[in-house]
């Protein structure tokens, strides 16, 4: 039910599953306390449906994606608070449930991604323009004019030359 | 026998390409003009013989020949002509015909109209590109053959995957291949660079228009596949970050990137090295996401290596060709002269600063894209969603899109930052006065009224450019819209591109920050209300279509009391597949929209209704048309028209002997 899906439809329409771009979130799930609710959908949009490609269980129809967000919505009812019903999560299904990755040490890298090109392409770019600055300021000057250039000069500049 | 054809066309096709990849090479190496006249005729031939190996495969799906496996697999003798037609590429060996098709009409392109490029450039070019097209000949040839044949000819076909019949295939594949392919040329234009080891401002006049050109149609084609998803799909969002359309927005990225750093090679000679690079990486990751995409790679490295075959043919593709492109560019790159120089706070620098944000950017979502690929290899599961995304990409994004307006206010070589900003005074407090106006009208979202103001402050600092050239407050009407008209067109293209973002971005915050929502259980009768709209469900009724039945659902949609239309979303199920697909209805009210889709039926006869309403959604498309009526303005600047001036030297090597 997503942009993927239909990308995939191409892509890979064999793999694509027969299942239905239905609702995701059925009217029956959503809680009566509209404050627990949107907290249940944002945690349902950091939450991944594990049998579906890429969606999160508030985009997916699956029925484990159904189950995963009665869940949610149970934990938050019984009084859990938002990282305690991740943690939970966490520990029956594994970190893969989680769609934005903890930082853990196998993932650094990708947190540590954008800091990290950002401070190289930075750095690259200052080194490379110092490196050049150095270069044209070491490079002779050019020569004076000789005498007949500077004449030639005085010609070509002279008021009155169309 | 028409199947057998376009298979032969095919096999003559890679012949021609192996031809054309090595003879004008060998010519423009030894300066021979006969040789290098050889790169013409065959990138013209070769269009041809897949011209027609498409078309004989058209001709399959349009007859229904169930008799070859793919038409079997992807088609139905009900389905009407369109989607007969459009299911030829809405599979992966019928996707990778129209892939090599598109190559092939670029080598035909540069082959007819490339008149002005020198001619052993030329040749190289052709050549270079004509290895791409043989590598993937081969690979379809070899791994993805659409015109294979089924022993026993079934009767019916097993009918095109319902979500793809839809108008939106027959648009958006040929669009982004348009794009991915042609950003070919900018990579053959570079390779052929290395190897003659010269590169001029000319070259990148020369390369500039095919580069508009794949930019043009990736971004329409990142655009059209979005709105596609949105409306099909019932599920309201445009935009899901997922690997496939990471694949497409990378070289999007890249691109741009492109566009800008050719721009300062073009009038600085400057950034010569990494214009080059960057025109190797944007094809790269065009072959990247061909492989994402078509290897199985994404769903599970497990899933790639239970059918490798494909997957490691491209990924051998794809080492071959980023890992020769590499090697050939650390090989030659020292070889070629560096140009002019500029101070840090210069048009220049401000370009040098967009490229390092966007690589930066291109960076991110590939190790987003990629990362738990490594790490499920090393036995760590993880995922990588939307939430990642937004927290990266979109603070590196609201950078870049805040030093846009300065780029094109800044002289080359040197500027002063002050007078930049000065000039940008409007902009500024426009931009701040667009806060305000949210933070008092709407209250909540920070983040939107952030949003807003950078909007706005790119939309007026790209106006201000056109402003001051033509003196629009000093000078009377009708002679600053002589000088308009006089303007560079491709001052316009900057202009046009800049606002086109600016106007997404305002789309994006709309639909992301005001967006409201509801879902529902209905019954006919009864009454729903939403933002100012109030519904009501009037009832259902069953109606057949050519190859599936639908279930449609009306909605009297009032405001205020007063009517001011129907919404009909749809349920249709697929005998063929036994799949069911919703059609959400949108009514558009300016440039937002009300949205409603369709869920289960229970068995009472209660129907389950999600309703949206999305303000400003459709300026997130609607930017992107005005990004690419951008780069169309760019494209028709008279400098790409006239051409560059030849240097007298290689003109004298473009004599024919005669």
């Amino acid at each position: 039910m997503r942009v993927a899906r239909l990308l995939r439809g191409l892509a890979l329409s064999a793999l694509l599953s027969g299942s239905a771009p239905a609702l995701a979130v059925t009217p029956d799930e959503i809680l009566p306390d509209p404050q627990l609710e949107a907290r249940a959908r944002a945690l349902s949009h950091e939450l991944r449906c594990m049998v579906c490609q890429n969606q999160s269980i508030d985009d997916s129809d699956a029925p484990l994606a159904h189950d995963l967000r009665v869940l949610v919505r149970e934990r938050l009812k019984a009084g859990d608070s938002d990282s305690q019903v991740l943690d939970f999560l966490v520990a029956r299904y594994g970190e893969f449930v989680l769609l934005r990755p903890r930082f853990e040490w196998y993932t650094a890298p990708l947190w540590l991604a954008p800091i990290g090109l950002l401070l190289i392409g930075g750095i690259t770019v200052l080194v490379a323009v110092r490196s050049r600055r150095g270069i044209a300021a070491k490079a002779e000057p050019p020569a004076p004019l000789s005498k007949s250039e500077q004449a030639r000069l005085a010609e070509l500049t002279k008021p009155g030359r169309g | 026998m028409i199947a057998e054809l376009g298979h032969y066309a095919l096999v003559l096709a890679l012949a021609i390409a192996l031809i054309q990849s090595t003879v004008p090479l060998y010519g423009a190496r030894r300066a021979d003009a006969v040789l290098m006249g050889v790169a013409e005729p065959t990138a013209l031939a070769q269009f041809g013989f897949v011209a027609f190996s498409f078309g004989a495969l058209v001709a399959c799906y349009v007859t229904s020949d169930f008799s070859v496996a793919t038409v079997f697999e992807n088609s139905h003798s009900a389905m009407p002509l369109i989607y007969k037609f459009t299911s030829v590429w809405g599979n992966h060996e019928g996707s990778m015909l129209l892939w090599v098709l598109i190559l092939s009409v670029f080598g035909a392109m540069v082959a007819a109209f490339g008149s002005n490029i020198p001619a052993t450039l030329k040749a190289t070019v052709l050549a270079v590109q004509s290895w791409v097209a043989a590598a993937f000949y081969l690979f379809i040839l070899a791994t993805s053959n659409p015109f294979l044949r089924l022993p026993q000819a079934p009767f019916e076909g097993r009918d095109l995957n319902p979500i793809l019949q839809d108008f939106g295939l027959a648009v958006h594949p040929p669009m982004l291949y348009l794009g991915y392919v042609g950003f070919s040329i900018s990579f053959a234009f570079a390779i052929a660079a290395l190897i003659e080891g010269r590169i001029d401002a000319a070259w990148a006049r020369w390369v500039r228009p095919w580069t508009l050109i794949a930019w043009i149609f990736l971004t329409l084609g990142i655009a059209m596949g979005s709105y596609w998803a949105y409306y099909t799909l019932g599920w309201g969002g445009w935009w899901g970050w997922d690997p496939v359309e990471n694949a497409s927005f990378m070289p999007w990225l890249a691109g741009t990137a492109l566009l800008h750093s050719a721009l300062v090679m073009e009038k600085r000679e400057a950034l010569k090295v990494w214009t080059l690079l960057l025109a190797i990486l944007t094809f790269s990751l065009s072959l990247i996401g061909t492989f994402l995409v078509r290897s199985g790679v994404l769903t599970s490295v497990h899933a790639f290596a239970s059918d490798p075959m494909r997957g490691i043919f491209i990924l051998a593709i794809l080492v071959l060709f980023i890992g020769g492109a590499l090697t050939i560019f650390a090989w030659r790159a020292p070889v070629l002269k560096q140009g002019g120089l500029f101070a840090p706070i210069s048009r220049e620098g401000a370009l040098v600063l967009n490229n390092l944000l966007l690589t930066v950017t291109c960076g991110t979502v590939l190790f987003g894209t990629l990362w738990p690929i490594v790490t499920e290899a090393f036995g760590y599961k993880i995922s990588v969603g939307p939430p990642y995304f937004n927290w990266t990409f979109g603070p590196l994004f609201a950078i870049l899109l805040a030093v846009v307006p300065f780029g094109p206010l800044l002289p080359w070589k040197r500027g002063d930052l002050r007078g930049v900003t000065q000039r940008l005074t409007a902009a500024f407090v426009l931009a701040l006065a667009g806060i305000l106006v949210v933070c008092v009208m709407e209250g909540r979202p920070v983040l939107a009224a952030f949003g807003v103001g950078i909007a706005a402050f790119v939309i007026v600092g790209a106006l201000t450019d056109i402003v001051e050239r033509t003196g629009l407050w000093r000078a009377t009407f009708p002679i600053a819209l002589r000088r308009a008209a006089g303007l560079p067109r491709s001052a316009w293209g900057t202009t046009f591109a800049h606002i086109g973002l600016g106007i997404t971005l305002l789309g994006i915050v709309g639909e992301t920050q005001w967006g409201s929502e509801q879902i529902v259980s209905l019954r006919p009768g009864d009454k729903v209300s939403l933002r100012h709209y109030d519904f009501t469900f009037e009832g259902t009724a069953a109606r057949a279509g050519p190859n599936y039945r639908e279930l449609a659902t009306r909605f009297a949609v009032r405001r205020n009391g007063e009517l001011i239309g129907e919404m009909v979303p749809l349920k249709k199920s697929f005998q063929a597949r036994g799949m069911t697909t919703t059609e959400a209805a949108l009514m558009t009210r300016g440039v937002s929209q009300i949205y409603v889709s369709l869920g289960d039926v229970s068995q009472d006869g209660a129907i389950a209704v999600r309703l949206y309403h999305k303000p400003l959604v459709l300026l997130i498309w609607l930017g992107a048309v005005v990004m690419a009526i951008g780069g169309a303005f760019s494209l028709s600047d008279r400098r790409l028209r006239v051409g560059a001036p030849k240097p007298a030297k290689a003109r004298a090597a473009l004599q024919p002997a005669e």
